[in-house]
Formats: structure tokens, sequence, C-alpha cells
């Protein structure tokens, strides 16, 4: 029983998460202390430590401006704009906005992915002939949709909505299409034997037998819903999303680029969230499965 | 000792309730057309335990799908409780058994068993009351809460004849039910589908591979050969009806397994000419 773990054991994988964290960051200082800008500090992180360091080489990736010190993208979060409110604030508040919309734009993608495979796998011409079409759907940028769709429908929430499900509904759809067929053919043989109609074998055998497949491409929609979200923002004009950040970032990059580094921090942040969301819902969902080899977990 | 093979139970004026005639099954197209069943005729009267057996590839796992309706029969008919299979399939006279025990691992034991009510959309106090019921009948009462993968495979195996039993099936079609089991779990299970066929006096129709377990279960052994998958022998076991450890060390239970053997010997070699007279002796049999 996975609950039952001790504490120890269930915090392992946090304890590596953050391990592995710190690890890239040692290396992202580490190459600027190789190769980036000099190192000019009187008071190193207010320690009173005066560092006065040039890097034997230099490397344009790795300067100030490309790959800011993880201390000022920190001190971004903590700096305060003209009305007062820290940038930390502001981010989370706008990250919490498009989250919203993704959230909308992950359900829509997930029952609209969900509804497209149940009816492709009971009309078997349609899977040569709607799915080839799904697959050139996702060959168009998403970048150049967005404006049809948002500006078509409405600049508002549904619209962002409606892109995020054009991002969301095809992993859920192809992994869907799989999920559904994989039931244990006798299992379908004993359904027939009951002669249980399409209906109750999809409620009782296909949609059961197809969780870990539904789960997977939960995953990667949730995590994709956070981007699509974004995307759909930018032609909207919206003020309020993460997508206004990121252009207040790209603009003023040259001058500071930690402000477009801090709103990178909030995204990645949602996405993992997202992820993490998900995951729980599948082993609440999942509680009383068959254990999993060891390691099939995720 | 003959007159125990014929059960009671059943109407014996309401005719065979599985009547075979003329029964084939070709699989595949014009190219490579496999001939897997010819010239089946076979009934079988109410409450008999009849098995099939026979090489691999005598078509007998077809034969019962054929009966309960899963594939249709390319040729012949099936006439079940008096009706085509396909009707007796959708009023669920049927209950099957396969060789894995094909639980829903989401289910607990006891939601295994309520599957086929449910489908039938009982109510659920019918639901549970029976399920449980089933489930004493096959000596699990007290693992209804349990997953299926936490019950050996001797008990997954018990839970899928509850399951099976649920509807009061007219028929049980059991597709080598105990051949993944080891040899201990499968005799006792042998005794335990005994006990339970005898408080249900359901028909069994039984496919398997063992000659013992065939002589020890059965009313009747059918014995079919391959290429085509024909009927050879059909043997009447005429054992006490009240089977326990010590008939399998009887002299008549020794000289039925050697019966059986020998025409599964014969029927490898056997002509047309052979199959036809068994034919014969099976319809004179069940008639």
């Amino acid at each position: 029983m996975p609950s039952r773990r001790p504490l120890a054991r269930r915090a392992r994988p946090v304890i590596g998460f953050s391990v592995i964290v710190l690890l890239l960051l040692m290396a992202w200082e580490g190459a600027k202390w190789v190769a980036g800008d000099p190192w000019r500090f009187e008071s190193f992180l207010g320690t009173g430590i005066a560092i006065n360091h040039t890097p034997p080489f230099r490397l344009t990736p790795f300067n100030d401006i490309n790959l800011p010190h993880v201390w000022w993208i920190v001190e971004e979060f903590a700096s305060v704009d003209a009305r007062g409110t820290t940038t930390l604030a502001v981010l989370v508040g706008a990250g919490l906005f498009t989250l919203r919309n993704a959230a909308v734009g992950f359900a829509i993608g997930a029952v609209v992915g969900l509804g497209l495979a149940i009816v492709i796998v009971h009309v078997r011409f349609l899977e040569r002939s709607l799915v080839p079409l799904l697959v050139v759907s996702q060959t168009i940028p998403i970048i150049a949709i967005a404006p049809l769709i948002v500006i078509g429908l409405r600049a508002d929430w549904l619209g962002v909505a409606a892109v995020t499900s054009y991002l969301t509904f095809f992993p859920v759809t192809i992994a869907a299409i799989r999920g559904l067929r994989a039931f244990d053919p006798r299992a379908h043989e004993l359904m027939t034997s009951y002669a249980a109609d399409r209906r109750t074998v999809l409620w009782k055998l296909r949609l059961p037998s197809s969780t870990a497949y539904l789960f997977t491409a939960f995953k990667i929609a949730a995590t994709g819903s956070i981007v699509g979200a974004i995307v759909g923002e930018l032609p909207s004009g919206m003020s309020q999303g993460l997508a206004r950040q990121i252009l207040t970032g790209m603009q003023y990059y040259t001058l500071g680029p930690s402000y477009l580094w801090a709103a990178i921090v909030i995204a990645s942040a949602l996405g993992i969230g997202a992820f993490v969301l998900v995951t729980l819902v599948e082993r609440w969902v999942l509680r009383d499965a068959r254990p999993a080899e060891s390691g099939a977990e995720a | 000792m003959t007159d125990t093979v014929i059960r009671s139970t059943g109407s014996p004026a309401g005719g065979p309730v599985v009547q075979l005639v003329d029964v084939s099954k070709v699989f595949g197209g014009s190219a490579g057309r496999v001939e897997a069943l010819s010239a089946i005729d076979l009934s079988i009267a109410s409450g008999e335990f009849v098995s099939l057996i026979g090489p691999s590839g005598c078509g007998k796992s077809t034969l019962l799908r054929i009966v309960g309706d899963l594939i249709p029969a390319t040729d012949g008919t099936v006439t079940v409780n008096g009706k085509p299979a396909r009707d007796a399939r959708l009023d669920r006279d049927y209950g099957m058994v396969f060789q894995a025990p094909v639980l829903f691992d989401w289910r607990t034991v006891q939601k295994n068993v309520e599957l086929p009510l449910e489908i039938l959309r009982r109510p659920k106090p019918e639901r549970e009351a029976k399920a449980q019921a089933m489930l004493e009948l096959v000596e699990l009462g007290s693992f209804a809460d349990h997953r299926p993968w936490q019950l050996s495979g001797g008990m997954q195996q018990r839970v899928a004849i509850a399951r099976a039993l649920a509807l009061d099936p007219a028929i049980l079609l059991m597709d080598e039910p105990f051949g993944a089991l080891d040899e201990m779990t499968r005799e006792r299970m042998n005794l335990e589908l005994l006990r339970i066929w005898d408080r249900t006096g359901t028909t069994v129709i039984f496919v398997t591979h063992s000659i013992p377990e065939a002589v020890f279960l059965s009313t009747r052994v059918v014995v079919m050969s391959a290429r085509p998958g024909r009927i050879t022998d059909v043997i009447e076991i005429d054992l006490p009806r009240d089977r326990n450890v010590e008939t399998r060390e009887m002299d008549r239970y020794f000289e039925l397994v050697t019966r059986v053997r020998e025409a599964l010997r014969s029927g490898e070699g056997g002509s047309a000419d052979a199959s036809a007279s068994a034919r014969v002796r099976a319809e004179g049999l069940s008639a």
C-alpha cells in the first residue's frame, strides 16, 4: 500500500528531485564561473564577502544577458513595481489566470479527445479517414492558428480555452484509441456471452482497461495545456495572463533579463503543478489496482 | 448405474438442451482455407456433463465457441434450448469459463461476480445477495472484498465459476478451465466442480486435454480428432454418480481411461469410415 510507506521512503523522490535541481543550478553558475561575464560583487548575497573574479573564457551563451545569475532571478521575484506589488505576486496572479484558461482548455480537450477516440474505435472506417486529418491538424503551428480561433471565436477566456484544447485533444485521442482496444480479448468474449451491448462493453470493459493509456495522455495534455493557454493569450491582447508578462519580459530583455526568466520559472511551475495534479488523480483512481512492477510508476 | 447419466431435473419430454446437426467450420479465405470442424453431430440432454477431448487443433474450443455463439458456424444448425444459439446467447442461457480466470482487476471479487447481473440491470440488493450466494457456493464467501490479484490461481478460477453461475445459466461452457493449474489444485477443483454441478443441476460442456479429468468428471466423453476436426467416438462414462477420491482408484475408472486413450489413438489415424460410424453411435446414445 503506497500510503503506508514510511515517510523516509516517500520523501525519497522529493529529495532526489531537489538534488538534481541543485546540481543543475550549480552547473548553471559553474558555466558562468568558467566562461561568463566577470563576477563583481562587493557583498556577495549580503554576506559581506567581496568577489572579484574574471572567468578564464568568454562564451556568449553564458554572459549575464543570456544566462543571468540565479540569485538575480530570485531577487527579481522580490522586487517591487510602481504600484508596490512584488514581481512574485504579479506573476503568480497572471499564472493563476493562465492556469484557469489552461484547465478549461484541458477539460475540453480531454472530453473531445476521448469522445473522438470512442467514435473512432466503434466506426472502423473513421480510423483511416479521420485520424490522418487529426494528424494534419497538429502539423499546423499552433501560433498560426491561435489568432484564427481567438479572434474568430471570442477574444476572451473561451477563445484561449479553445486554442488550448486544440493542443490537448490530440494526445488524448491517440492514446485513447489504443487504450480502448487494450482489453483482454477473452474479456470481450465474456461480455459477448452475456450479450452485453456496445455501451456496456465501453463502460464496463473498454474504459476501465484504458486507464493507464488515458492517464499517460492526460499528463502530456496537462503539461501542454499551459503552453496552449499562453499561446492562446498572445493574439487575444489579454493583459491578465502570463503571455503579457512574457511579452513584457521579452521587450525589456536586454535591460534586465531576469524578469523573463522569472516568468519562465512561474510557467514551468504551473506545468509541473498540472502534471503532479494529474498524477495524484491517477493514484487516487487506481488506488486499488494491482501493484505495478517496481519502477513502473509515473 | 446408467440411469444416473441423464438427470431427472431436465424435462425428459423437452428434448435435448444442445443439438448440433451437421455443423462445420472453415476459417480463412479462398487462399488459406482451414477446415476446423467437419460434419459434427451431437446432442446433449439436460443435466449432462459432456467433455470434449482431442489433440490440439481438433477444434474442440472452436466447437465450444460455436455452441456459445461466440463464433458462427460455417454450415449446419446449432439449437440450444429449442432455439438458435444466437437467441440462446441473447437470452443469457450461457455461462462461460475460460482457461484464464479473466477477472477484472479494477473490481473486487464480489463485484466481479456481480458483473453479469449488472449487465442485466438487476437491482442492487438482488445482485449483492446472488453474488454472495455464488461465492459461498465456491467457498470463497470471506474473500468478497479482496481483489482478484490477491487470490491464488485456483481461487481465481473459482471466482470465474461463481461469476458464470450468477445468471443460473442453462449451460455452462468451460474451455480448459483447470488447464493452467497444478495437478493437486486441479484434482481439488474437479471435486469442487462436481459438487457445484450436483447442486445446480446445470448442463456442462467441458473442453479438456486431460483424459483422467474427462473420465472423472463426465457423463459422456466426446473424442475428437484433427484436420478436419471431427467426432471419432463418444464414450459413455458409467461410473457411479457420486464420485470422490476413491473413484480414481476404481477398476472401471481405469478401464474407461484406457478406452478413451485408445479412442484418441485410433482417432489420429482414423478414416472417414470410423468417424461416420462413431457419428451413428453418438446419435444412437443421445437419442
